[in-house]
């Protein structure tokens, strides 16, 4: 029996038009040769051209760049750390008050963490001396710790639904625990583990609130600067950054799309070989 | 000699039971450190008052050692009273809207060929993982009142409404209304995708039968589908009320004064303000409001993971 489904196929129609509309309208009028940014004046590319040639962007854009290299791979070992603790260690002192510090960053409205944050470091500042000033490693500290719970609950729902048994095989073929998690377990979980640091470097790369409170003079992000250009208003310059940033990412996430579907189609066949074989 | 006897003895150490121990205890210690002891601050400084000194707090020398007014001012002060409703109001009925068109969304995702249905899904996670700074500024741009879209918009209105009802322009920027209309654009994908997750697992056959048994597409939906998506709906419901509730950025863009939400209130008391107790004791008020949804929200994914373990 093989319904239409019309009006459910009409209301995804109408919902990609809610979500695409804005955003393409808004690199259209990149291409915009009006300084109004929302008047068409006829095509241009000349706000692209003056943004390669803006310093501040560009710099903006490589500190951006770092914070996120650094903060995600931080968060990624902590945060797989957490992973399998939570995971595989059933019974240590204090597992519910961890796994309640790993659920709660989740959850935590970004403001109270950002402000929070900032009283930290400036208290701290002020008793112990460190940090003397805001920037790149404060911002890098409060992106690790609100992303590394992210990549903690990718690796924990990928350890759970991991057959636990080849662990087991492993230790009865006399490997000690660690070996066990190095040759074993690491290999199986890797793609979660990339799939964190992935959304952890996404999730530091576009983040406003949290930086806005921990970043100091000197050290602007790129969401920091657009945040502070935004508020001004609307203007063909940051349309076209927008739209670069929306391509790249657009690009990023296709490749990765792709990539997921083809890793995920080989694993079905490997499994169907595996069965195949032992009959 | 003895730097071999020592290596051994920590490689020992390491292989018994210390790699266990190091990777429980270096990430606890990095969330007890940055999450923890900023979460007992903020808790300490609301009980505090403002004061000339660095940093610009103080507390009551003498019993009981701690001030009581910012949380007093909480009930008293209309500006905070007003952002606390306006603040669950918005998220209220963002949450509402998300879903009434989430779920269709949703439920349409699960009924196109495999093919499209990857397809599909890339293009819901795409403004998920696209910066959501400039989501929020896509539409600053659509709402202006010389945009196309406004233009347009107004152009309907004018044929539809009477005369004497003509307009220019349809205010939309800096309004309540284009506050709930971004964070309902925004949040959308965090409702569509568990609702998804959890429509896609609901066994097909159920349907079949229902409709076997003479069942109308509505009573299907309305008896089979929609109790079963319950879950979904709940672990949506939340993902997008709790960081509604505590938005900062929307506001600030494309909201207006009048109506403040409570995170421009934490925010503007710690900046302009300068008051650190009451930003404080409003942060803490903010978490109180959500205390509820979080502790379900914490509970409903506990419950999912340890069916997913059991499954």
């Amino acid at each position: 029996m093989q319904q239409k489904h019309y009006f459910l196929k009409t209301c995804l129609f109408a919902g990609f038009a809610f979500f695409y509309i804005p955003i393409l309208s808004m690199i259209v009028f990149s291409f915009n040769k009006s300084r109004l940014a929302t008047v068409w004046g006829g095509f241009s590319t000349e706000w692209y051209w003056k943004l390669f040639a803006n310093k501040q962007v560009i710099n903006a854009a490589i500190l951006s760049l770092e914070i996120a290299l650094v903060s995600a791979t931080i968060a990624t070992i902590l945060g797989t750390m957490a992973g399998i603790a939570l995971a595989r260690f059933r019974r240590f002192r204090g597992r519910t008050v961890f796994s309640g510090f790993v659920t709660a960053p989740l959850i935590m409205p970004e403001v109270i963490t950002g402000i929070s944050m900032l009283m930290l470091f400036i208290l701290m500042g002020q008793y112990i001396g460190w940090p003397g000033k805001r920037g790149f490693t404060t911002v890098t500290i409060a992106h690790i710790t609100f992303s590394l719970t992210f990549v903690t609950t990718i690796v924990q729902s990928r350890l759970s639904s991991m057959d636990i048994s080849i662990e087991e095989a492993a230790m009865d073929l006399g490997s000690k625990p660690w070996q066990v998690l190095k040759d074993v377990t690491l290999p199986i979980i890797a793609p979660a583990i990339m799939s964190g640091w992935l959304l952890a470097f996404t999730i530091s790369l576009d983040d406003v609130v949290i930086t806005n409170f921990t970043t100091g003079p000197g050290a602007t992000t790129l969401p920091i600067l657009i945040w502070s250009k935004v508020k001004l208003g609307v203007t063909p310059d940051i349309n076209a950054l927008a739209s670069i940033v929306i391509v790249i990412v657009g690009i990023c996430v296709g490749i990765a799309g792709i990539l997921m579907n083809r890793a995920e189609k080989r694993r079905e066949r490997d499994i169907h070989l595996a069965t195949a074989a032992n009959e | 000699m003895n730097e071999l006897a020592h290596s051994s003895a920590l490689s020992r150490w390491f292989n018994g039971n210390g790699w266990r121990q190091v990777i429980i205890a270096t990430p606890y210690l990095w969330l007890f450190v940055f999450f923890f002891i900023p979460f007992l601050i903020i808790v300490w400084i609301s009980l505090g008052k403002t004061a000339p000194t660095s940093p610009p707090f103080a507390f009551k020398p003498e019993f009981p050692w701690i001030y009581l007014e910012g949380y007093g001012r909480l009930f008293t002060d209309t500006l905070y009273v007003r952002a606390y409703f306006v603040s669950v109001y918005n998220a209220f009925i963002a949450t509402f809207f998300c879903l009434l068109i989430g779920y269709p969304m949703a439920l349409g995702l699960t009924r196109v060929s495999r093919s499209w249905r990857s397809f599909l899904l890339i293009l819901v996670i795409l403004p998920f993982w696209t910066s959501f700074l400039l989501r929020v500024y896509a539409w600053m741009g659509l709402m202006g009142s010389n945009s196309w879209f406004n233009k347009g918009l107004t152009g309907i209105w004018n044929t539809v409404a009477p005369q004497s009802w003509e307009l220019t322009s349809i205010p939309m920027m800096n309004s309540n209304f284009a506050v709930i209309l971004v964070m309902v654009y925004t949040y959308l994908p965090f409702m569509i995708l568990p609702l998804y997750a959890n429509l896609e697992k609901l066994d097909n056959s159920l349907n079949e039968a229902a409709m076997d048994l003479g069942s109308r597409p509505s009573q299907v939906f309305r008896d089979v589908t929609l109790p079963l998506s319950v879950p979904g709906i709940i672990a949506g419901g939340l993902l997008v009320f709790i960081p509604a509730s505590g938005e900062l950025v929307i506001p600030s863009l494309v909201g207006n004064a009048y109506d403040p939400m409570i995170g421009r209130v934490i925010s503007d008391e710690f900046s302009s303000a300068r008051d650190w107790p009451m930003a404080a004791t409003v942060a803490v008020a903010l978490l109180l409001l959500l205390v509820v949804p979080m502790m379900a929200y914490t509970h409903f994914e506990a419950k999912a993971q340890a069916g997913r373990e059991n499954g």
